[in-house]
């Protein structure tokens, strides 16, 4: 689950890393009243950045300065007012403009391959990390953590000095301790700062001093241990997940809602992926991702033909049951159950092999089903449907 | 041969008392494994499966007194890492975790106990394995398969059971079925499992069944380009029609900006001799076309 910026930074501070301050705001007003604070707090210019989960906001004319409250205002609402990749715009956060001396990247990222955490750092900081890594792999620097012990200090010392933060060095190895301790106490696949930056700061007196900062902060965190958290379900953005695809969650279902016009029912994850890239194959495009999951009953079945029918644009319907745990005679008693309650009538076509397909395939016949035997036939006969033609 | 499992391996089901334990562990020894022991901390001293298999409180107990070698866990997410370090612990050299929703982050002092000890670590997130005609550990259902000398690996459940159904129904068999998990932090990659299929003089060709996430599917590519050169492979890869940034359903299935895209695995296997379906039922055909004569 990605979370907002400003919600990372919660966690970040709540584990004590070093965060400029920052208010959110809903509306035009309320940037410009808490760009007043800051800039009556000292500060020459505030930044105003979109509060949205898709990457490239800045090309997006998502992020601005505002050298005064009025400028915050007009500014907030123009961004406000944005679609940044298609999602709508409803938060900004405002904070003081930072006087940046240099910027770097630093990241705690759950590694697939050494099945380590590992910190990934670099003095290119500020800019797209993929684009480093592609153009330049030996600029960024890779520590992993150990399994057992963690990330020990010395380790965050030799990151530190190979990111030429040797005069930041206790900021800096409290940051990448507090960035491996952040992921551990929320279970986060990725904590990542772009840019961590070194910032000028007018102390009093006119004196000037250097810090590090975390300017902006990215956090994805591990689906599978929210529960063991809470109140971080709380922190999903509503804006990156379907009505469809929350209702699904909540119904024990896995759904992911797509653009096409051909419903898929399947049990598993990788067969209902493979199941969508066959109805593209045939010609069609799937209108959703649906794992009913291992073991379903009939009322699984029922729920998920509701939201498959919920989407208008779906005119055909494929079932593709692999009968293991799950049991091909409970999936079309369902089929049958959801077909009595629905109020639109859908071409549908189902196959369904493996545990108790013979009596499936009674109950199926008996109801007058189209069925289809195997799943490359299946894909083919619903996209003739969803074009119209007879299946 | 085979890999992983065969007649000789003893098996000790973790959670053979709860409900997915019992009914699986059933199918395991209707299919000839021996399935030598049940594990449920409180329960030691009774049966299970109608008598036939003892339960012990700890698997330690459960390899002293009957021998298993092999563990097969089934106990609730919150529990499993601490099976598998239990397993290795006491001495298991082949660990099934079947059980999902474990959170990454767990999973990673396990699996480094799991290496310590010397022990090998299947899943989680995985259905199990099968050796047609010698035993099945975890939840595959056994009529799928046949006989044969094709190795599959596999990061699918059902997807795997249409790969192999297709195979079985073209008349070709299996030395050894593994499912490795779609999880992001997995015992046995895509890797390990080509490295153990090349040791055994019963493989002949292998099928690799990938999907979107990661990158395991191209590192065990270019491992094959090198070293499996003249074994017919065959592979296919889910998620083509996958969007960026939703995790598919399993944990380890998610596109991240440019990364773990189908069409990067596609174009990995291609380049190193696999032939690549564009649907599991052509698998057996194109595993002939690359000269397999099974």
């Amino acid at each position: 689950m990605k979370i907002q910026e400003a919600d990372a930074k919660s966690l970040l501070v709540a584990q004590g890393l070093p965060v400029p301050p920052w208010e959110v705001a809903q509306t035009a007003a309320e940037a410009r009243a808490a760009a007043n604070r800051f800039l009556a707090a000292g500060g020459k210019q505030v930044v105003i950045k979109a509060q949205v989960l898709v990457g490239g906001r800045g090309k997006a004319g998502g992020v601005k300065l505002a050298g005064s409250a009025e400028e915050a205002e007009r500014v907030a609402a123009a961004i406000l007012a944005l679609q940044i990749k298609g999602i709508a715009v409803h938060k900004v956060l405002v904070g003081p403009a930072a006087d940046i001396v240099k910027e770097f990247y630093l990241a705690a990222v759950l590694d697939r391959a050494s099945r380590r955490v590992i910190l990934m750092g670099s003095a290119e900081g500020g800019v797209e990390i993929e684009q480093v890594a592609a153009d330049r792999p030996e600029a960024i620097v890779t520590i992993p953590a150990h399994p057992l012990a963690g990330f020990l200090p010395f380790k965050a010392r030799q990151m530190a000095f190979r990111l030429g933060l040797g005069d930041h060095l206790k900021d800096a190895v409290a940051i990448a301790t507090g960035l491996v301790r952040t992921m551990h106490a929320y279970d986060a696949d990725l904590v990542e700062i772009n840019p961590l930056a070194v910032v000028r700061e007018a102390g009093a007196a006119g004196a000037v001093s250097e810090r590090l900062q975390c300017l902006d902060a990215k956090i994805t965190l591990d689906d599978s241990a929210l529960a063991r958290h809470a109140g971080l379900e709380d922190l999903r953005d509503p804006d990156d997940e379907d009505p469809a695809d929350r209702a699904a969650r909540e119904a024990g279902l896995t759904f992911i809602k797509l653009d096409g016009t051909i419903g898929c029912m399947v049990n598993g994850a990788g067969l209902a992926m493979a199941t969508m890239d066959l109805v593209k194959r045939a010609g069609g495009e799937p209108a959703n991702f649906l794992d009913i999951g291992g073991g379903a009953r009939a009322d699984k079945v029922t729920a998920a033909m509701r939201l498959i029918l919920a989407d208008p644009k779906v005119d055909a319907i494929l079932v593709n049951i692999f009968g293991g745990i799950t049991r091909g005679d409970e999936v079309a008693r369902g089929l049958i159950e959801a077909r009595q309650q629905q109020e639109r009538d859908v071409p549908m076509v189902v196959r369904i092999v493996g545990t108790n397909a013979e009596g499936a395939a009674v109950l199926l016949r008996e109801a007058r089903f189209e069925t289809a035997a195997t799943l490359d036939e299946a894909a083919r006969r619903a996209v003739a449907a969803s074009r119209g033609a007879p299946a | 041969m085979s890999i992983l499992i065969d007649r000789s391996s003893r098996v000790v089901v973790h959670g053979l008392t709860g409900r997915e334990g019992s009914f699986h562990g059933a199918a395991m020894l209707d299919y000839g494994t021996q399935v030598v022991a049940g594990m449920t901390p409180g329960k030691g001293g009774q049966t299970a499966l109608d008598g036939r298999v003892p339960v012990f409180d700890t698997v330690a107990d459960a390899v002293r007194e009957t021998g298993a070698d092999t563990s097969c866990i089934f106990v609730p997410a919150a529990g499993a890492p601490d099976a598998v370090t239990e397993a290795a612990a006491a001495g298991i050299k082949t660990i099934f975790c079947i059980t999902e929703g474990i959170p990454a982050l767990d999973m990673i002092p396990a699996v480094e106990l799991v290496r310590a000890a010397g022990a090998r670590l299947i899943g989680p997130n995985c259905p199990g394995a099968t050796t047609p005609g010698q035993a099945k550990v975890g939840i595959i259902p056994g009529s799928i398969h046949r006989e044969g000398r094709v190795g599959v690996v596999s990061r699918s459940g059902t997807l795997t059971y249409e790969a192999v159904q297709a195979m079985s129904d073209a008349g070709v068999g299996q030395s050894t079925c593994v499912g490795i998990g779609g999880d992001p932090i997995i015992g046995t990659t895509f890797l390990d499992a080509l490295l153990l299929f090349a040791g055994d003089p019963e493989t002949d060709a292998i099928v690799l069944i990938g999907e979107i996430g990661g990158a395991a599917e191209e590192t065990a590519a270019a491992w094959a380009a090198e070293h499996l050169r003249d074994v017919p492979k065959a592979a296919f890869i889910a998620g083509r029609t996958a969007p960026e940034g939703k995790r598919m359903g399993h944990a380890g299935a998610i596109i991240s900006g440019s990364a773990g895209t189908a069409t990067s695995k596609v174009e990995a296997l291609e380049a190193a001799g696999f032939r690549v379906a564009g649907s599991p039922t052509e698998l057996p055909q194109l595993l002939r076309d690359a000269g397999y004569r099974g």
